[in-house]
């Protein structure tokens, strides 16, 4: 079978988009590749900046309710997770009870303060950081891509499978194109017309997409994305003919995870599914415990919850690990608006049937001049090297050198979480 | 273009083209007096047409206008003003109720009251002075809401609108501190909203509007990291509350001048106007950069000299951008057709191309050339191109009967409104294969009605049409 490979430009990496298998082989890629009984990552993007300290709450820090005074989280309201190894009591946020009781489980990791030296405040380039896993550039490929990048040849065109309408940096490479599913529903490929005459359109659509337009990369570019898009059609539908064995929540987030889990039970064989939920750039009316980040809460912690228990119960949960993360966390103290602005070291969190859970790392105390501090105390200053977890989860629950990926040894000081 | 618009600049020169383009005042701004009329595009009412208070029926009008103005610089330049000081309706309804939100984006001056929507500004500065517009923008509700200055305050100044004035709006990351972000904070403390006299979120005429609080307003001396003034000084003094206003405009002003957002805001004019396939060229940046800065930020001669420059008109700047959804939806209509087409079918189709209007992902805007391009995006494309295909069936069926009598007649005929790049000798192929695919060509009405709708699908849908 022949596979083509068309050189596309982004901001100077070679990225080679979706290769041109035949639908009647693609299953059997993935089964060679081992992908459908794999072990699988499913990654999700706090977009906006996640105040970490209203996620996992310090509720006997007093610096946490005299910096907070109309934002913080009462401390009786909290769901309480225990303390840290350095003696701090925490607590989620009490609109998690999903995640609360995965942590109950033993199957949910809280890796505080996780973060880069010199924090980036701007969404953008915060976001591309931790997407190139480089934090001296926020241009190049993503460190999902380059894992991509390693697996065996002919790639399955559906290895990866993201659930947002746009390519994220963390997903970009130089070998392999992902494919963009944001909604099965309308991953289908219209007509005017009915019958023989849709079909006829179909066959030429396929057939104008794969026109290699030699010496026109950028028409390659779409060409091959248009194509991608055909070849994927019949597979990705395979998702929605699911029935979950849970009630997930009618939000975005929640269909995007009943969409993933429904390709993880009918056996698409994607390795890495990627979601996002937004609206985490709280710079007013945070709400303490209600509010705009109680219901950002809500949806999270409802949506994963549904997600565990759904894959538990198909018997999917030990071959699935959920890593989260966000851009950057947010200042100690609120503004004016009863929000906060951008700060500096967030919390990662990593769950499912395999992980590990436990609180890993160890709080920042809020008290001005603490050296957990930065940023004259107005921000958390980072404990855990972020590419340290990402080594983690490449070298023990993917299975690849992380090395090579990461650019760099990041393997120790990795929290244990498997 | 529409064949009417083709006809209507085949005759004239570059430069007659690009003065009409540029210099559109002449022109009514009469588009939107045409809606409902029977032989342009349509909009669904429900009810009554809203759309100064409804967000749906502004984004109808809005297409409307892309499609029909007799000014289409107007209208793509408040396309390119909508991105740069991104704002989303989903924040804003959150904050004021759809009511509010829509009209704080779209309302026309005059029809309620209250000030102007955020769209009718960017109309009106459309190629006016960026210091002006930009501190308006610092003062339209939309936008104080959006970046919540609206609880800056002296006590507790608000970052979002201070950072981002200088990160997306002006100079850009690299060529500001974060201590200059806790300083514009301050200077902005005190730029507030006000409701009108017995507001309510659901009535129309209920307005919010904005006001200097100057008892909120941090009065102390503010020092940037560049030069504020024009003899180089880099301090705001500390004033008065009553004068603290005038911080803000200093840093507006000083901002607006500053040489790196006229070389930021040239090569954003590249990207949209010459080419996302080939890198800002230096010398087109730093010449459009001087004109900006010697107009002393006029962006009508800033234009002018991008429309003209030999970068513009060069061979190698055709078919060298990604087209946006708005844009593609626009073409798509003016090219194929608008009987009886209903605008608010572009709706569900923009969104999932990943350009709903008036809701762009953040304060970035959106993330442009081939970042549109996606497996499931490009779906969008080609499955929006059916449902126009499909909706412009019997009026294709019509204008293409006289030469639908052999297969490469149709084609041609088709590629004289469809405008896609160079097609290969493939995909040319590959459509001839269509035509023929249902047997004979006997260039039949039945025939030629189903086959050039799949052909205008085939075609709008292609990769080639992808490019502008």
């Amino acid at each position: 079978m022949r596979l083509s490979r068309r050189l596309f430009i982004r901001d100077g990496v070679a990225t080679v988009t979706l290769g041109l298998a035949a639908p009647s082989f693609l299953s059997e890629i993935a089964h060679a590749q081992g992908l459908s009984s794999s072990k699988r990552l499913v990654v999700v993007y706090l977009g906006g900046g996640n105040d970490a300290l209203n996620t996992l709450i310090p509720y006997q820090d007093a610096s946490y309710y005299s910096r907070r005074p109309t934002i913080a989280i009462p401390a009786g309201q909290v769901l309480q997770v225990g303390a840290d190894v350095s003696g701090r009591a925490l607590g989620l946020h009490p609109r998690l009870a999903g995640l609360s009781n995965i942590f109950k489980d033993g199957r949910l990791a809280l890796i505080q303060r996780t973060g880069y030296a010199n924090s980036s405040r701007s969404h953008f380039e915060a976001g591309d950081i931790w997407g190139t896993a480089n934090p001296q550039s926020s241009i190049g490929s993503g460190w999902l891509g380059r894992y991509l990048d390693t697996l065996p040849r002919p790639l399955d065109a559906l290895a990866a499978w993201n659930t947002t309408g746009e390519t994220p940096r963390a997903l970009l490479s130089a070998l392999s194109g992902v494919p963009a599913i944001p909604n099965v529903a309308t991953y289908t490929f219209a007509s005017p017309n009915r019958g023989a005459a849709a079909a006829d359109e179909k066959v030429a659509a396929r057939a104008m997409a794969a026109n290699p337009a030699a010496g026109r990369p950028h028409l390659a570019f779409v060409n091959s994305t248009s194509l991608g898009a055909i070849e994927t059609l019949d597979r990705a539908a395979q998702a929605i003919a699911y029935t979950p064995s849970v009630v997930y929540p009618n939000d975005g987030f929640g269909l995007a995870l009943r969409t993933v889990a429904g390709a993880i039970v009918r056996g698409v064989g994607s390795r890495i599914y990627w979601l996002q939920t937004g609206g985490f750039d709280t710079h007013a009316q945070q709400g303490a415990g209600g509010g705009n980040y109680g219901a950002l809460m809500g949806t999270l912690g409802d949506g994963l919850g549904a997600f565990y228990t759904d894959l538990r119960n198909q018997a999917q949960i030990n071959d699935t690990t959920v890593i989260l993360y966000s851009e950057f966390g947010r200042r100690i103290s609120e503004n004016g608006s009863n929000g906060t602005d951008h700060g500096a070291a967030g919390l990662m969190m990593a769950l499912g049937g395999s992980v590990r859970g436990g609180l890993y790392g160890t709080a920042a105390s809020l008290a001005p001049g603490n050296p957990t501090l930065e940023n004259s105390s107005g921000d958390v200053h980072y404990e855990t090297d972020f590419r340290s977890v990402y080594a983690r989860v490449l070298d023990q629950w993917l299975g690849v050198n992380s090395v090579p990926i990461l650019n760099g040894d990041f393997r120790a000081g990795a929290p244990a979480i498997f | 273009m529409s064949p009417a618009e083709t006809d209507n600049f085949r005759d004239m020169s570059t430069a007659a083209a690009v003065d009409y383009l540029v210099d559109y005042e002449g022109r009514p701004d009469d588009v939107d007096s045409r809606i409902g009329r029977s032989d342009h595009a349509q909009v669904t009412t429900r009810d009554v047409f809203t759309p100064d208070i409804d967000i749906d029926d502004a984004r109808q009008r809005w297409l409307f206008r892309m499609i029909h103005t007799r000014r289409p610089l107007q209208e793509k330049m408040a396309l390119f003003w909508h991105n740069h000081f991104a704002t989303a309706f989903s924040k804003l309804s959150a904050d004021s109720g759809n009511t509010q939100a829509a009209k704080m984006f779209a309302q026309k001056a005059g029809v309620l009251r209250g000030p102007q929507g955020q769209l009718e500004l960017f109309r009106q500065y459309a190629l006016g002075n960026f210091r002006d517009l930009l501190l308006d923008v610092a003062q339209d509700p939309a936008m104080v809401v959006w970046l919540d200055g609206k609880s800056n305050t002296r006590a507790k100044p608000q970052e979002n609108f201070g950072r981002e004035i200088m990160e997306l709006f002006t100079v850009g990351v690299g060529y500001y501190t974060e201590p200059d972000v806790y300083a514009a904070a301050r200077v902005f403390s005190g730029w507030n909203l006000r409701r009108s006299e017995g507001f309510r979120a659901d009535d129309p005429n209920s307005y919010q509007e904005f006001i200097y609080n100057a008892d909120q307003h941090d009065t102390s001396v503010k020092t940037f990291s560049f030069p504020i003034y024009s003899n180089g000084d880099k301090t705001i003094p500390a004033r008065s509350e009553s004068g603290g206003m005038q911080d803000g405009v200093d840093l507006i002003t000083a901002l607006a001048m500053h040489p790196e957002t006229a070389r930021r805001l040239s090569r954003k004019l590249w990207n949209f106007f010459v080419s996302e396939i080939i890198p800002p060229d230096a010398g087109f940046v730093d010449s459009t950069a001087a004109v900006y800065l010697q107009n002393r930020s006029e962006m009508r001669p800033v234009v002018r000299h991008v429309l003209t420059s030999s970068w513009f008109t060069d061979p190698s700047a055709q078919f060298a951008r990604y087209s946006w959804p708005a844009e593609f939806v626009t073409r798509a209509i003016k090219e194929v057709g608008w009987q009886g087409f209903s605008l608010d079918k572009a709706k569900s189709p923009l969104s999932n191309m990943g350009m709903l209007l008036f809701e762009p992902p953040n304060v970035g805007g959106w993330p442009t050339g081939s970042n549109w391009f996606s497996t499931a995006t490009m779906l969008a494309r080609s499955n929006f191109a059916a449902t126009l295909a499909a909706s412009q069936k019997d009026f294709l069926a019509t204008a293409l009967t006289p030469d639908g009598t052999t297969p490469q007649g149709l084609i041609g005929a088709m590629l004289d409104r469809v405008t896609p790049a160079p097609l290969d000798t493939a995909p040319q192929d590959a459509l001839v294969s269509y035509l023929l695919a249902g047997g004979t060509w006997t260039g039949s009405s039945s025939q030629i009605s189903t086959r050039a709708a799949g052909l205008a699908r085939l075609l709008i849908g292609s990769a080639e049409y992808q490019f502008v």
